[in-house]
């Protein structure tokens, strides 16, 4: 019988305030993880966004649209290796709820601007040569329970064709995956030329477009020439790197960071008070033993030290019991029929969950082992 | 100093600081005790016989004077040294037994041992001759509430005996035990005394109970009143 065995028989002397302690730290944690999680999936869109890729939109705002024309004469700016273009098509399937993000795209050039999305050769020619194809994320599908082969119909929100109807018929051709486990499954794609030959709102207008150049270093130059190529135009553009339009786009839902830290922050300053005032009860309990403890011998370090072990042994289980539980969390949201961004709990996760692990259970015992390690012992024996 | 005193206490003060006042326990107190001996200290409520105890035990320190345990001065050492020596010299045995409520009765008894270099192997013979010692083997694995008051005390002097201390420092260890279980308790001391050499003090209220050590000293407002009462 060593300290440990002498820290867990306090540990555990009180079963229900343990498990009550535990379960407050493992609610902060789950939290922690799992807002977390949505936090790293959100911050992908900029964190994975290719440094060479560049959007084009109307200088007025991104829903405004642009000219067919001006892809061409993007295409011929210097330093640019790929030009696609996307327009918003408002979809969704069997009913108006379960609405997704699909585009219209240029077939031929998508996958050039946008290499990671993953098909195989031969998929992305069957793209190519059916006009009524469209891919389809790994994600998105999954939800949908859509096969490559399938012919589906897919209705618009937005648009309609012109004998009325809201649906389109799709070929399912291909299931493209993302090259990082982050990457976005949860969108569609498929041919402009479908959807400009078959709405009925006038044709010959993009959303925006897609733009890879030949060096993130020339990026400045590329933006420069394709906005000063349409300035004083009806339709004049704004070229912005990937990164800071999936910036600005993530920050119209509000400040996302700062409302999933502020979470994390109260529950944690919540379980500090919760388990800090447990934790000083506990010892307060205990100043009669503490006193015998100290009489027989028991120096007033190593007694601060195991009641240190003991609050930071509460903050380790329930903090890693939270975590994996996020885990768990995390992997019921990604197998969830929702479009929501591709969650995961990462190696960071687990290292920031022990240091915190490692703060709490520090701040939560430093104020109990000190009232130990200062008791006197005539004080302790008195004192019950 | 003879080569048979155990303990010397030279010239003890205790004073207290309460408030504005300054209360004073002992004042140019003498005392030495015998190896081998068994000792009784009586007297009244406040009289300063646990305030003595607990020097004697090295969990308070004189302000002034010199307490020499075995030629050596303990006064002078630091908490940390105090420790040690109280580990290796000291059983205490308390008037609420005073154990463990989450251990059983023998990791109870086996705490003392944690502070030395023992193997949990050792350390297991130790404790079982321990319980052994006070009649209480088959009760090794019931915790402190499964026992009763005269069964708890028993594992108590196992616990103080475990470490083989020189001595053993007993605070009131019958009071709150019934006559019949008291004596059983006092004959146990006495065996330990005369049996296993083990130098005894007790601080008691109880005239019977201090019919069983080989001396009483009264102490009253600091001073022996009367000593070696009883032989």
């Amino acid at each position: 019988m060593k300290d440990v065995y002498l820290i867990l028989k306090n540990l555990t002397r009180k079963p229900l305030r343990l498990f009550l302690t535990v379960f407050a730290t493992f609610i902060a944690f789950m939290i922690f993880g799992t807002l977390t999680a949505f936090q790293q999936a959100f911050d992908a869109g900029v964190d994975l966004a290719a440094d060479d890729r560049l959007v084009v939109v109307n200088k007025i705002n991104f829903t405004q649209t642009l000219p067919i024309a001006y892809v061409n004469r993007v295409r011929a700016v210097e330093d640019v290796v790929a030009v696609t273009h996307l327009n918003w098509f408002g979809g969704y399937y069997q009913e108006p709820r379960a609405q997704f993000a699909m585009f219209a795209v240029d077939a031929e050039n998508f996958l050039t601007v946008y290499d990671e999305l993953v098909i195989t050769d031969a998929e992305r020619a069957a793209w190519i040569a059916n006009r009524q194809g469209l891919i389809a994320g790994k994600s998105i599908a999954e939800s949908f329970g859509w096969q490559a082969g399938e012919r589906i119909p897919v209705n618009s929100n937005i648009f309609s064709q012109r004998d009325g109807r809201t649906d389109w018929d799709f070929d399912v051709v291909a299931i493209y995956e993302g090259a990082d486990p982050q990457t976005d499954t949860n969108s569609v794609y498929f041919h402009y030329e479908y959807f400009n030959e078959t709405q009925s709102f006038g044709g010959d207008f993009i959303g925006f477009m897609g733009v890879r150049t030949t060096d993130p270093e020339r990026n400045e130059a590329v933006i420069a020439a394709i906005d000063d190529l349409f300035a004083n135009s009806p339709a004049e553009t704004e070229t912005v790197p990937e990164k800071a339009f999936n910036k600005a786009f993530i920050e119209q839902i509000g400040n996302l960071s700062l409302i999933l830290t502020s979470v994390v922050l109260a529950a944690f300053f919540v379980i500090l008070v919760i388990v800090g005032n447990s934790m000083i009860l506990s010892i307060r309990e205990r100043t009669r033993e503490i006193g015998v403890m100290k009489t027989l011998g028991f120096t007033s370090g190593r007694i601060f030290r195991m009641v240190l072990v003991e609050s930071l042994l509460i903050a380790l289980i329930g903090g890693m019991l939270g975590v994996a539980a996020a885990g768990l969390m995390v992997s019921l949201v990604n197998q969830a029929p929702i479009q929501l961004p591709v969650l995961v709990l990462g190696g960071s996760v687990w290292t920031q969950a022990l240091l915190y692990v490692a703060v709490l259970g520090f701040i939560t015992g430093i104020v109990p082992a000190m009232n130990a390690l200062r008791l006197n012992i005539i004080t302790a024996l008195s004192r019950s | 100093m003879s080569d048979d005193i155990l303990f010397d206490l030279r010239g003890i003060s205790k004073k207290f600081v309460k408030g504005n006042d300054t209360i004073t326990v002992f004042e140019n107190l003498d005392m030495s005790i015998a190896r081998g001996d068994f000792l009784a200290i009586m007297g009244p409520s406040g009289s300063g016989k646990t305030t003595l105890l607990n020097m004697l035990g090295g969990v308070d320190q004189p302000t002034s004077g010199e307490v020499v345990f075995d030629g050596k001065r303990v006064d002078t050492l630091s908490e940390n040294q105090l420790a040690a020596w109280r580990a290796n010299n000291v059983g205490f045995i308390f008037q609420f037994y005073n154990l463990m409520p989450m251990l059983n009765a023998e990791r109870n008894v086996e705490l003392p041992l944690l502070l030395t270099r023992l193997g949990r192997g050792q350390r297991k013979k130790n404790v079982a001759a321990a319980l052994e010692l006070v009649s209480l083997s088959d009760r090794a694995k019931h915790m402190p509430k499964e026992l009763s008051g005269g069964q708890q005390q028993r594992v108590a002097i196992a616990r103080a005996l475990v470490s083989d201390p020189k001595l053993l420092l007993c605070d009131e260890p019958t009071g709150d035990l019934d006559r019949q279980t008291a004596d059983e308790i006092l004959e146990m001391l006495t065996l330990l005394n005369r049996d296993y050499g083990k130098t005894i003090i007790m601080v008691t209220h109880d005239p019977e109970a201090a019919k069983y050590a080989k001396r009483t000293v009264h102490l009253d407002k600091g001073e022996f009143v009367a000593k070696e009462l009883a032989a």
